[in-house]
């Protein structure tokens, strides 16, 4: 273990907290966003936007990864767009890691959002209307405080599911050291290769800092969503 | 001035009332699901009716020919909610602050008088979990009137709170809404509350006003079924007019005479428990001999449900007494003949 410490290459879990945190926090903000502008629309519309916005939840990952190529293949119209016009280029980049987790990790946060945004007693929004405050004010300074235990839980998971991210990454931004390879793609890639100990370092290290998070949610959750009711 | 007709469908009803204030407070009596909180809000802004108009001080809050819909925040309407409707997030003085604009300092300034006023003082860093159903109320009171609103609307103040601290929270109340000049319009389904408040009240029935006007006119002359009923009347019986002066109970099987003329669209008679009267002498007027067909002892009344001795398939009767003019033992024993006082006889139609 000692030796494999001091050669292992450590950039997969540096790539991984790094793709995960700026997924997370795309996802944050969008999710809320698009969690606010859904519960405006009608039944009808709000069932369909949200089938689309939940579908990368319930597909297997190398379908939205599929579709992510189909988008942003620079032999495709939009990517190839996207790279003239704006120097963008998302496969086989790590912008592109970011991407593949942004897609996956998005419906968890957008469906705790609107969750926890349902919840929110009616008659709050209205006090605030009386009270002569803006929409905007109503909304960062009452309904998201009242949501924060949901949105807690979201932003949580979403950087679980981020960080582990492999299927859509793989087919988008592909499995490049240094590069594109997160913990999840190297743990691929030490197996194929038949190096079970790298690739068993690596999956301790993912499980380790999968239990850190959902073990720190529950705390968060304990203390904040404590409703007194003692339903054991 | 508040000048309103409100026109809204919704959950199998239509809501079709139209009213008009002239200062003070004016109240809205209605049972349950009769359409008066929806009234306020539609007021308040929170709701929009499907048609209709509002204009308050001459100012339209709500046209729909013209397509005018003044939004919540620009109606200057302070609402008080049933449930308080406090921010759980915020402490007291947070609460009071968010709708304050301005320097902190100024801020600070205005709700530490708030406090001093509403007696908050040692409740500013608690939320409104950590307080009781009266304190709420004051919080959000003290937090509606900081906004500075030219009506105030108060959708069943009292129904969350015991009814120990009712009453003194009504006084408390009435009080602080002495001080208050503008148009205050007050929603709930007691009529002891709308008594005590209001100058003027409009009775709902169904999503529609069934009479408007005075408060103790409507009391004392409710003139509808619905009015009657709503304010606590609950003896209604249908009738077949024999006279002028003279009219028979249908439901009761007795011939009455009335202190007043019976018109062509007088349709029922109606008397409270409490106006009728025991006698002994069966000759007097309007009298009617009885027979028990239930009671019920609460704290200040005994409540009877008497028949007509004559036909027992005639409808019940309530007979009530309060309980201070007799002693417990009296109350057992049941007078033979109960009188129906002519001036106490409501004309409903």
């Amino acid at each position: 273990m000692g030796e494999l410490l001091k050669t292992i290459d450590w950039s997969p879990l540096y790539l991984s907290l790094k793709t995960g945190i700026v997924a997370t926090v795309l996802t944050f903000f969008l999710g809320i966003g698009a969690a606010r502008q859904i519960m405006k629309l009608n039944n009808t519309a709000k069932a369909i936007a949200d089938g689309i916005l939940t579908l990368p939840l319930v597909l297997p990952p190398t379908v939205a990864g599929f579709f992510l190529l189909l988008i942003f293949s620079l032999r495709r119209p939009f990517g190839r767009y996207l790279l003239e016009n704006f120097d963008i280029k998302l496969v086989q980049t790590w912008p592109g890691c970011v991407m593949a987790a942004f897609v996956i990790a998005f419906p968890l946060m957008y469906r705790n959002a609107r969750a926890a945004f349902e919840q929110v007693d009616v008659t709050m929004i209205q006090a605030g209307r009386t009270l002569g405050l803006s929409e905007r004010k109503i909304f960062w300074k009452i309904v998201v405080p009242i949501a924060a235990p949901g949105l807690a839980s979201g932003t949580v998971l979403s950087f679980a599911r981020a960080i582990g991210e492999y299927g859509a990454t793989t087919m988008l931004a592909g499995n490049i050291l240094g590069k594109t390879r997160t913990v999840s793609v190297a743990i691929a890639t030490e197996v194929t290769a038949g190096n079970w100990d790298t690739a068993g370092f690596w999956v301790l290290v993912i499980v380790l800092l999968s239990f850190f998070i959902v073990a720190s949610m529950n705390i968060i959750a304990g203390k904040n969503m404590n409703n007194g009711s003692g339903w054991a | 001035m508040l000048n309103a007709k409100i026109v809204k469908k919704f959950h199998g009803f239509n809501l079709d009332v139209e009213f008009e204030t002239d200062g003070g407070c004016m109240g809205i009596l209605g049972a349950s699901g009769c359409g008066k909180s929806m009234t306020l809000k539609c007021v308040a802004g929170i709701e929009k009716p499907d048609s209709g108009r509002i204009v308050h001080n001459g100012k339209v809050l709500f046209d729909s020919e013209k397509g005018i819909n003044l939004p919540a925040r620009e109606r200057h309407v302070g609402y008080l909610f049933q449930n308080y409707a406090l921010f759980p997030t915020m402490t007291v003085e947070d609460n009071l602050k968010i709708s304050l604009t301005g320097k902190d300092k100024e801020k600070q300034i205005q709700i530490s008088e708030q406090i001093g006023r509403f007696q908050l003082q040692g409740l500013e860093k608690r939320y409104p979990s950590q307080l009781s159903g009266g304190q709420q109320q004051r919080v959000a009171l003290a937090r509606m009137l900081l906004c500075k609103p030219e009506m105030i609307l108060l959708d069943e103040p009292f129904t969350a709170l015991d009814g120990f601290l009712k009453d003194t929270l009504q006084l408390e109340m009435l009080e602080l809404l002495k001080d208050f000049n503008g148009d205050v319009l007050f929603v709930s389904h007691s009529r002891d509350e709308i008594y005590r408040f209001c100058d003027r009240m409009i009775l709902l029935s169904n999503g529609e006003s069934v009479v408007e006007g005075l408060t103790k006119d409507i009391f004392r002359k409710p003139l509808k079924v619905e009015a009657a009923r709503l304010t606590g009347c609950k003896n209604i019986s249908p009738i077949e007019r024999i006279s002028e002066y003279e009219l028979y109970a249908l439901d009761w099987n007795i011939k009455l005479k009335t202190a007043e003329p019976i018109g062509d669209s007088t349709q029922y008679i109606g008397i409270r428990g409490h106006n009728l009267i025991p006698v002994n002498n069966p000759e007097e007027e309007n009298t009617m001999k009885i027979s028990l067909a239930g009671s019920a002892h609460t704290t200040f009344q005994q409540q009877y449900l008497v028949q007509n001795a004559s036909k027992l398939s005639s409808s019940k009767i309530w007979w009530i007494r309060e309980k201070k003019e007799y002693e417990a033992k009296e109350m057992e024993t049941i007078p033979l003949y109960l009188k129906f006082p002519k001036e106490d006889l409501l004309l409903l139609s």
